[in-house]
């Protein structure tokens, strides 16, 4: 019997996720001639539902007023009782996902495969998938048993979006069979969002970010940041570090667990290149790299790249942009 | 027979015989006196032990130096002069004092061996102290009152303002000034007016100025003064007694053996318990400060001791650059917990109160970089250093270090350095060393006859590697036959001790030095003062250690090495004096030696210099903390150096080098202002062969 | 309330390299040095600092091998009350659902109110805690960065979400939750610390000791198992601009202002 690989949907305010098309092609990767389902989970979810039909076969609708905000607890228990054993889902390794697929497996009694980078294929029920460990500085090459079911997270961005259409997919609505025998996982409640301090400045929205990083050593240096800032004429974000540390505020992170920005110029200053600060840039940024480390995995991602000390050359390019202007 | 005067001893006052106040007022000023003073005993004897009673020959020799002489008040010159005045004038009063009391009940008593000639010659030396101390009180009053200087200045946060305490007491010791010439004056009116023989009361004295303005006053009010101003004396004399333990006027009583039980040793770090060895250190249950018994009886004198002069503090580095510390309050605030703890007043409040958070607060702490300034200046030879370090050892024991700190002590107990690089790199900046420079590694097999102790960041850091191959190759052009520890060395502590974390310390110790004696070298060269500190005072057993300095001088001398003109005769050098080989270890001169014998250089001395010089920031764990101050230490250096008009500083600590250079960046002085170590400055002008 | 922390033995990253071995079978360790898992040693302190406001006690459990036990030993030197090796030659090579299986029959043996995990450990996955959670019918809540206990039978608790948010929910107890990092400053322990409770029993418990299904335990029941580790190959990657470090000024202003870069 051929795989059938259930997607779960991000989606927020009616619109989309970015990882739906990559689950999209998840699935292709996974198993060209595996059947795709589609599942919604939410409230008022029509459009979802519908823009998801051009890329899905299937498009399981589970809608009511109780799923307006994704309580993975809820959410876990009643998938649980739709998913067929057996099959393979594929969610989104975010925090939704990562609080919602490990117990997701063992409710299903699949394999659970998580923050998966790559698939090279499946042989006799086995599946040949890559990994990072050690914070990204390793791949490994793992092999799991999919035969009986599995429940597989996905890395934002590790697989390359699909826009395809004329999948000409049907939305089923299958709220009663998830609500038959009430709503489960009462245990935990969603109480409320508390949102983030909203800084001086909404880095979402600049055009120019000059980011800091790790290599800046230390919290009086970042002065030279801001000078470079005020002379482009952008503003400053940063990787994680820099706001543990307290240097700079969380409204000025950029990444996973951060914000995502859609810049024009993105300057990433004494930056590693993470995947989860990378993962928070979105669009098609030009992005100039100085690291003195010049294995940084952020030279992959940058187009121009410069192997310098930061605290020499930025200073230096500071005085040369004043100069000209 | 008849007198001029009833004395004291023989007047009534309202019908009540004199004497008794004489008797009582100085019993009941003792009785209290002894009174307070057991309270202030108390807590020396619950305190931990501290060893001073040996090398009484140096100490004798300190107390003549530091307490007879004065030696160090006059680094401050007006004040210092004052306080000479005023304690010479007291030095000399005593006397005086003594019977005057005794002179209240039995009267013409005087001192044996006092009479005759010796007699007159004191009284009058001692009318000129009285005058010296008065003229000295009036000036410094209106110094505190009117002019205010800074550094007595009292932030908010430690309470209210003590110029109005100090200018009492100014008051009070000027009332015993003039009352005991009043006491006398009016005498020697009365004798003058009576015809009878006066005492000689020598010209330009208070008293012969008392004298003349009282020669027209009636008999019956020269009596009334003569006796009233014996019992202000009287009552002053033993108020004042009894005030002096109660303040920062303790330390008129304190200060001698303040002084006479004061650190001899400069640079160590006292034992986490005198009396228990390195060995035994798993014995000790509490580690530390953590409340007021845990100091010291010597600790807790110095406390006692503080005059609240804010030299310390005028001096210190954190506390000119807006960090919460000022030494001058560690003593403060501890002298004022002691005396709440072991009140005079009520009964001793027996809870134990834990000092951080209460007394002193984290960031206080964490804020000294041990750069020993304040000890440096204090009148009273105060230790701030060991205190700071056990307050941090408590804190240390409690788990209270801050989180910026926690990843280097990780990583110094995993890696033996700081940045938690691999043991086997530690050589690496070896490699890029010309073939001919030629260094043994020690832990291949090699032997050699010195050891080059590297430490951490010039082993490590891409920047201070350089001063590692400078020094290798002054090393190697001197002819000595050199070796280095490689990945057998590990970072020889000096912060790690300072900043409390006694057992990683005690841990990388053994480990150097059982390497080092086992390498079997001669003697050990470093160009690292953190490490040379920790080597020569921290560390036993070693063989001998000097800094590079040492060596380049000797060298030259011998003509080892020679070196060429300077490179750029226009440029202006200045040097700044490292605190760990300044201050802690007296090298002032060897480096400047070896500077100016680069023929043509110019070099100026900052306005800080010496055992003056202004810490950089701070070295090993220092370089860690993240501290809340208005600006950094280095900034405020490198604009030192400006004003002096230099345009390279040369260092002798990769520290210092590491501090100044992102001074001068973060000053925007690049370009104008550079930073050189001394080892690269040496070795660039070698002249070669 | 009675705490129980898993942690796990990891080699440090930040003072480490870590690069792939020559035959690709491992990372390479031989200069590794380990230390307990950053995620969970936050979870720890959080343990301790409820415990010492609520009263109760914290229990850390580790599976792993003897040298496992330096690692639980500098979590009681942190503070916590006991410690428990969970080691025997059948739990090699157990996938993170074996693992699961292993701490589950542990926690079975007591009576929990509240355990811990950290988010995840040095293979990234973060799935113990799920599983945990689902094996033994509890409520669970991932990447938790507050928690605030309400009372014996409930704590309110915050999640770290996208863009610095924060997810509020309340729990019941006894429940699992997976720790994130900066929930608190973990408070430090240095040798000294560790030697204070060098002495200290630590109790190891095998496959018997549990009573673990042999068939969910091992290399044999793992579903998922590594095949190599490797280091993808390197795309073409950003252009590399040379030159001294002001001809490097020069061009870079250049590009910026072609691409708009200053304003």
């Amino acid at each position: 019997m051929a795989l059938q690989i259930y997607a779960y949907i991000l989606h927020k305010d009616g619109a989309v996720d970015d990882t739906a098309l990559e689950m999209v092609a998840a699935a292709g990767k996974l198993d060209p001639a595996a059947s795709l389902t589609a599942i919604v989970v939410g409230s008022k979810t029509d459009a979802v539902c519908n823009s998801l039909t051009a890329s899905f076969k299937e498009v399981w609708k589970i809608d009511n007023d109780a799923f307006s905000y994704p309580n993975s607890e809820v959410i876990r228990g009643v998938l649980a009782r739709i998913i067929p054993k057996g099959s393979a889902v594929l969610v989104a390794h975010d925090h939704f996902g990562m609080d919602l697929a490990p117990g997701l497996s063992i409710k299903l009694d699949g394999t659970y495969l998580p923050d998966t980078v790559g698939f090279d294929g499946i042989e006799g029920g086995k599946l040949k998938a890559v990994r990072q460990e050690y914070g990204g500085q390793v791949s490994t090459h793992v092999l799991c048993d999919i035969s009986g079911g599995a429940v597989i997270t996905i890395r934002a961005g590790a697989f390359r979006a699909v826009e395809t259409s004329g999948a000409g997919g049907a939305v089923v609505d299958k709220t009663t069979d998830a609500l038959a025998g009430g709503l489960p996982g009462g245990a935990r409640r969603f109480i409320e969002i508390v949102q983030a301090e909203v800084g001086d400045v909404d880095i979402t929205k600049s055009e120019i970010l000059v980011s800091v990083g790790r290599g800046i050593g230390e919290q009086e240096n970042i002065e030279i940041i801001k000078e470079l800032a005020k002379a482009v004429g952008g503003d400053v974000s940063c990787s994680r570090p820099i706001v543990d540390a307290k240097w700079l505020e969380k409204s000025r992170q950029v990444g996973t667990s951060g914000l995502t920005v859609k810049p024009k110029v993105y300057m990433a200053l004494g930056i590693s290149g993470s995947f989860q600060h990378l993962g928070g840039i979105k669009g098609s940024p030009f992005i100039v790299a100085v690291n003195k480390n010049p294995k940084a995995p952020i030279f992959q991602v940058a187009e121009i790249g410069v192997i310098e000390d930061l605290l020499e050359f930025v200073p230096l390019l500071t005085e040369k942009i004043n100069e000209m202007k | 027979m008849e007198i001029a005067l009833i004395s004291p001893a023989n007047a009534s006052i309202f019908g009540i015989p004199a004497f008794i106040f004489s008797v009582l007022i100085p019993v009941i000023g003792v009785g209290i006196f002894t009174y307070i003073m057991n309270k202030r005993v108390a807590p020396l004897l619950k305190a931990s032990p501290d060893f001073r009673f040996d090398r009484i020959t140096e100490r004798t020799i300190n107390l003549i130096k530091l307490w007879l002489i004065q030696y160090r008040q006059p680094r401050y010159m007006l004040a210092g002069v004052l306080h000479i005045m005023i304690f010479a004038g007291f030095i000399i009063l005593s006397v005086r004092s003594t019977s005057l009391v005794v002179i209240g009940f039995s009267e013409g008593f005087v001192l044996p061996g006092l009479n005759g000639v010796i007699g007159h010659a004191y009284n009058i030396l001692k009318d000129y102290a009285a005058t010296m101390v008065l003229i000295a009180c009036i000036i410094a009053a209106v110094r505190r009152g009117f002019f205010k200087p800074k550094r007595y200045a009292v932030p908010e946060k430690y309470g209210k303002d003590h110029t109005a305490e100090a200018v009492f007491v100014l008051g009070v010791i000027s009332t015993l000034m003039i009352s005991e010439s009043l006491f006398e004056a009016s005498l020697a009116a009365a004798q003058v007016q009576g015809g009878f023989e006066a005492e000689f009361l020598a010209p330009g004295t208070l008293v012969r100025l008392f004298k003349s303005m009282l020669l027209n006053t009636p008999a019956a009010t020269l009596q009334n003064i003569h006796v009233g101003s014996y019992f202000v004396h009287d009552l002053t004399f033993f108020f004042f007694l009894c005030f002096l333990p109660m303040g920062k006027h303790f330390h008129v009583i304190t200060s001698v053996f303040n002084v006479f039980f004061m650190r001899l040793n400069k640079g160590n770090i006292k034992p986490v318990r005198y009396g228990v060895d390195d060995g035994k250190l798993d014995e000790i249950e509490s580690f530390g400060v953590k409340k007021l018994e845990d100091f010291t009886w010597k600790q807790i004198l110095d406390f006692y001791s503080c005059a609240d002069c804010g030299r310390c503090s005028d001096q210190c580095p954190a506390n000119a650059v807006g960090r919460p510390l000022s030494p001058r309050f560690i003593s403060i605030k501890g002298r004022d917990h002691a005396f709440k703890k072991y009140s005079v007043l009520g009964s001793d409040q027996k809870q134990e109160e834990l000092l951080m958070g209460s007394v002193y607060n984290e960031d206080e702490i964490w804020s000294c970089t041990t750069c020993g300034a304040c000890e440096q200046e204090c009148p009273l030879m105060i230790e701030y250093i060991d205190k700071i370090v056990d307050l941090r050892r408590g804190m240390v024991d409690e788990g209270m270090v801050p989180q910026s700190i926690q990843k280097p002590l990780s990583a110094l107990e995993k890696r033996g350095n700081p940045w938690g690089k691999m043991e086997k790199k530690r050589a690496d900046w070896t490699k890029e060393l010309p073939k001919e420079c030629n260094v043994k590694m020690i832990e291949k097999g090699d032997t050699s006859e010195t050891l080059y102790f590297v430490d951490s960041i010039t082993s490590y850091d891409d920047r201070m590697q350089n001063i590692g191959r400078a020094a290798a190759k002054i090393l190697s052009a001197a002819g000595i036959d050199f070796g280095i520890l490689g990945s057998l060395e590990k970072d020889s502590g000096n912060e790690v001790r300072r900043f409390g974390e006694e057992m990683l310390f005690q841990d990388l110790k053994s480990n150097n030095t059982e390497e080092i004696i086992n390498s079997g070298v001669k003697n050990i060269v470093t160009a690292d003062p953190h490490a040379f500190n920790a080597l020569k005072n921290d560390y036993k057993d070693l063989p001998p250690v000097e800094h590079i300095s040492r060596t380049i001088v000797k060298s030259i001398k011998a003509g080892k090495i020679k070196l060429k003109g300077v490179e750029d005769a226009n440029k202006i050098y200045t040097y700044h004096d490292p605190c760990y080989l300044g201050r802690h270890n007296d090298v002032y001169d060897d480096p400047r030696a070896a500077i100016d014998a680069i023929p043509g250089i110019i070099r100026v001395e900052m306005e800080k210099y010496m055992d003056r010089s202004f810490c950089c920031g701070g070295g090993g764990l220092m370089l860690f903390y993240e501290p809340e101050e208005e600006q950094r230490m280095g900034v405020l250096r490198v604009e030192m150096a400006k004003k002096a008009g230099a345009h390279v500083i040369v260092t002798a600590c990769p520290f210092c080098l590491v501090n100044i250079e992102d001074a001068i960046k973060v000053s925007g002085l690049e370009g104008k202002m550079e930073a050189i170590d001394l080892a690269e400055l040496i070795e660039k002008h070698i002249e070669a062969e | 309330m009675e705490i129980l922390v898993c942690v796990k033995r990891v080699p440090d990253t930040a003072e480490n390299e870590i690069s792939v071995n020559s035959s690709g079978s491992d990372i390479e360790r031989g200069d590794l040095v380990y230390s307990v898992n950053e995620w969970d040693n936050y979870a720890v302190e959080e343990a301790i600092q409820i415990r010492d406001k609520s009263g109760g006690s914290v229990t850390v459990v580790s599976v792993g091998d003897a040298d496992s036990e330096e690692v639980l030993r500098r979590e009681m030197a942190m503070g916590a009350d006991k410690g428990i090796l969970l080691s025997d030659g059948a739990f090699e090579g157990s996938d993170g659902k074996g693992l699961a299986a292993i701490l589950k029959a542990e926690i079975e043996k007591g009576k929990y109110d509240l355990i811990l995990t950290g988010t995840q450990a040095d293979d990234g996955a973060g799935q113990v805690g799920g599983m945990l959670a689902a094996m033994l019918n509890l409520p669970y809540a991932s990447l938790v960065n507050r928690i605030e206990v309400l009372d014996g039978k409930k704590i309110k608790i915050g999640r770290e979400i996208a863009g610095g948010n924060q997810e509020m929910n309340e729990i019941d107890l006894p429940c699992v939750l997976s720790i994130q990092t900066g929930i608190n400053e973990p408070r430090y322990v240095g040798i000294r610390g560790i030697r204070k409770v060098a002495s200290v029993e630590i109790p190891v418990h095998g496959a018997s000791d549990l009573g673990v299904n042999p068939g969910s335990i091992g290399k044999a029941a793992a579903k998922v198992s590594r095949v190599d580790y490797f280091v993808p190959a390197l795309g073409k990657g950003a252009e590399l601009l040379e030159g001294s470090i002001e001809e490097k000024v020069e061009k870079l202003v250049e590009l910026l202002k072609s691409k708009g870069g200053i304003k």
